[in-house]
């Protein structure tokens, strides 16, 4: 396998690890205002993540700092592609990490309102655009012979795209209220459970449809095949949940997640962007890519760090595996 | 209309402010990484309960000034390809190594092992836990250094050839490219001046409480610890900085002479570092001036007969090699960056020097202007370090990347001027907010002073451990 196809499913390993982790992070942050009847009821959610959506988020730094690396060309016509979609995105996610690490630091109520709403605005958009904007690398974009993308804002807000948003925002929804099932104890937990069922059948509906609809103007059999396991982890997901095997149910909803984003990038290789005014201008592995020394250099890097990562990343969440309690919250407060 | 939606002048503001905003908050999170891992240190090495005071003290300062720094940051990433994504096309098979480096080695080291800190008080052993902030304190200065790695190369393009059919600049040797001289310098410069900012923070707020009168237990130690860090850190600064202006001089010669607004070539005491200058503030005239001869030799050269090359020869030198065009900074920036990043760091040290000496044998200074200049050390110590980047990287116009690519021609050609005067606008409001948020949080942290240190229960004779919760 040369490099450059390495490097496109290198890219699409590390969008997987940012949407699986960060996106239980923005589930947890959607879920305030469905779960925290009380100001103790948020604490205990937004402590299901407190120490680690830092580290999540960086999975997004990370992955796009390689694109960069490995496919500047990409990297550069998304980027200034999706200009105003990005910059929202960028802006949520400054008021959303501000908001996890500021509210706790006053005690008055008003204060803490102000960086709950911050919480779940800053958590929403991006669930939402991330969808929007890799619906619309999978459809299509117009492009000039230069790579530059040449439509506008109001272009990438098409059916195909918006339900992608929807789609991503749903998916990540679900992901982090089971995650809170899984954190929690006592009728938060119960309560999350509950939710879960219900948004877990919307969930199945809205991301079967945009899979389905995936498969069928830009897929192979290769995306067929993702597609129908995402699908199957998803129900599986759901009746886990069901079951209450919460454990069960996070995991296949990790599955799904990636199975998801692999569907997305199955359906645009061998391209990275294609162009949909003019299949001559469309950015492809091979045209976007850095020179094989470039991507060699990044490839012993990522071999010697990954498993070093992985180590450390997975002894974290082993160190901070105990469930947050309402009774946590109380014995640390007072 | 169509001036003010010029998008390349406004993708040069949106850069430069977030940039200088971003740059606020490093410094400090990399000094402070490191004076918490050394309070914690102390703590644990010899159980006195004032380091551990001094550790969640420093600790939550550093934590509240953490945030921003990383909110601000991901901002940085995005924007060279939003606003600059010519430059991402042509430089990002040499750019981005660097920059996926700092993200896989560096950020993730940091982002993980801070949550591991704040939050494993009471679920990790002592030693572990203390491990935790030194492998943050590490990942943030490893971040600077491929960060920097990368910024070399816009100011002395090494390891690179240029592949005319892409169009694009491409790598031809990491190890080279790791070990620019211009990183080789600034690396170190860079670090120990973001000692300096730390430590001025330490000696701002230890002398607020201490000429109050109080946490003397916490404070007192806190002030010489911070002096004796701004008195070995400036050295260290100043020495490299030395070492950093040797290599800008070999490699960009323009900027040398614009730090000194010298338009005229000059030789051994002609060569002169003037401290303070009346004139036109291009520099082009000159009324009044206080120099010191052969000074300027000796940082460009390490000689006394140095020859340092003037504005006027450079820039006819520079239409010789790149064609017709102004290749000059704008002077009057980096001559005034120049003077006050030197005079303010000089100044620092000389306070910390005389503190030292005003707090021998636990002396107390009683008058109230000692106190005060201690004071203000933190907001001058930042504000060295702010006008130090924006000279090194205004002293860099008109290129982007020297020599190979020029900023008006690095811009995204497709993104329009309202979109970044959106941007802009955007960035500076939640910026400005923010910045009274964090400054407000930070004085309340810093006003409440350090927590009393745990007792034990007397039934058990444990100490309770601290449990952190958001």
């Amino acid at each position: 396998m040369e490099l450059n196809i390495l490097w496109f499913w290198i890219i699409a390993a590390m969008f997987i690890g940012y949407f699986v982790l960060d996106g239980f992070d923005f589930g947890v942050g959607m879920s305030l205002p469905f779960l925290g009847r009380d100001d103790t009821d948020r604490r205990v959610l937004i402590n299901t993540i407190g120490p680690v959506w830092d580290l999540n988020e960086t999975w997004v730094i990370v992955a796009g700092a390689s694109l960069f690396a490995a496919f500047p060309e990409w990297y550069a016509t998304m980027f200034s592609g999706f200009y105003l979609a990005l910059l929202l995105i960028l802006l949520a996610l400054i008021v959303r990490g501000v908001s996890f690490e500021y509210r706790h630091q006053r005690p008055e109520s008003e204060w803490k309102k102000w960086f709950d709403g911050m919480i779940v605005v800053g958590s929403a958009v991006p669930a939402l655009l991330w969808g929007v904007a890799f619906a619309n690398v999978v459809q299509g974009v117009r492009l000039d012979a230069a790579h530059n993308y040449i439509g506008s804002f109001f272009d990438l807000l098409n059916p195909y795209a918006l339900l992608g948003g929807v789609t991503t925002l749903l998916l990540f929804f679900t992901h982090g209220i089971v995650f809170v099932s899984l954190k929690t104890e006592g009728d938060i937990r119960e309560r999350a459970r509950k939710l879960a069922v219900r948004s877990g059948l919307i969930t199945i509906v809205v991301a079967a449809s945009f899979l389905l609809w995936t498969v069928l103007a830009f897929g192979s059999l290769f995306t067929a095949v993702f597609a129908a396991l995402a699908a199957v982890a998803l129900i599986g997901s759901f009746l886990m949940n069901l079951r209450g095997s919460e454990g069960w149910a996070f995991t296949l909803m990790a599955v799904t997640i990636g199975l998801a984003v692999l569907t997305l990038f199955a359906s645009l290789f061998p391209d990275v962007m294609p162009a949909s005014n003019d299949p001559a201008n469309s950015l492809t592995i091979a045209n976007a890519s850095s020179t094989p020394y470039t991507l060699q250099v990044m490839s012993w890097t990522a071999l010697i760090a990954a498993p070093v990562i992985f180590l450390y990343q997975g002894w974290t969440y082993w160190v901070l595996r105990k469930r947050v309690s309402r009774g946590t919250i109380e014995a640390a407060t007072h | 209309m169509n001036e003010w939606l010029d998008p390349l002048l406004l993708s040069r503001w949106q850069f430069g402010l977030t940039t200088v905003y971003h740059f606020l908050f490093v410094p400090l999170t990399i000094g402070l990484a490191l004076t918490v891992a050394i309070f914690q240190s102390v703590w644990v090495r010899t159980d006195k309960a004032r380091y551990l005071q001094l550790t969640h003290f420093f600790g939550k300062i550093f934590l509240i000034n953490f945030a921003m720094g990383v909110v601000t940051g991901i901002v940085q990433e995005f924007q060279f390809g939003m606003n600059w994504s010519t430059y991402s096309r042509f430089v990002g098979d040499v750019f981005g190594a660097p920059l996926a480096f700092e993200g896989i080695v560096a950020f993730f080291l940091e982002a993980t092992f801070i949550g591991l800190w704040i939050f494993g008080w009471d679920k990790l052993p002592r030693g572990l836990h203390l491990a935790t902030i030194w492998l943050t304190a590490v990942g943030s200065i490893a971040s600077a250094y491929f960060i920097l790695a990368a910024n070399a190369f816009m100011q002395n393009p090494i390891a690179f050839r240029i592949n005319e059919t892409r169009g694009r600049a491409e790598l031809t040797d990491i190890g080279e490219l790791l070990t620019n001289p211009i990183a080789l310098a600034s690396f170190p410069h860079t670090i120990f001046a973001s000692f300096m900012v730390s430590a001025g923070l330490i000696i701002s707020v230890a002398a607020w409480h201490l000429y109050r009168k109080q946490h003397a237990d916490t404070m007192r130690p806190a002030l010489k610890f911070g002096m004796w860090m701004m008195v070995i850190s400036g050295a260290l600064t100043t020495f490299f900085g030395d070492s950093l202006s040797l290599a800008m001089t070999a490699a960009q010669p323009m900027k040398m002479a614009a730090a000194e607004a010298m338009y005229k070539t000059a030789t051994g005491a002609d060569a002169s570092f003037s401290i303070f200058t009346l004139g036109t503030p291009d520099g082009v005239s000159e009324l009044f001036s206080v120099r010191i001869p052969y000074l300027l030799s000796f940082l460009s050269t390490h000689t006394l007969d140095g020859t340092v090359e003037g504005i006027n020869n450079l820039q006819a030198q520079y239409v010789g090699l790149y064609g017709p065009g102004d290749y000059t900074p704008t002077i009057w920036i980096t001559y005034w960056a120049f003077r006050w990043m030197i005079g303010l760091g000089i100044a620092h040290i000389l306070v910390a020097v005389v503190g030292l000496w005003l707090t021998r044998g636990g002396r107390t200074p009683t008058a109230t202007w000692v106190w005060k200049v201690a004071i203000w050390s933190f907001p001058f110590s930042l504000a060295s370090m702010s006008v130090g980047w924006i000279f090194t990287e205004m002293g860099r116009q008109p290129w982007l990347v020297f020599g190979l690519l020029k900023t008006e021609s690095g811009v995204s050609p497709n993104v329009s001027g309202l979109e970044i005067l959106i941007s802009l606008i955007a960035f500076t409001l939640i910026y400005g907010v923010l910045a009274v948020v964090e400054f407000r949080l930070i004085l309340r942290a810093v006003q409440q002073g350090p927590e009393d240190a745990p007792v034990p229960d007397p039934l058990t004779g444990e100490t309770p451990q601290r449990v952190t919760i958001y």
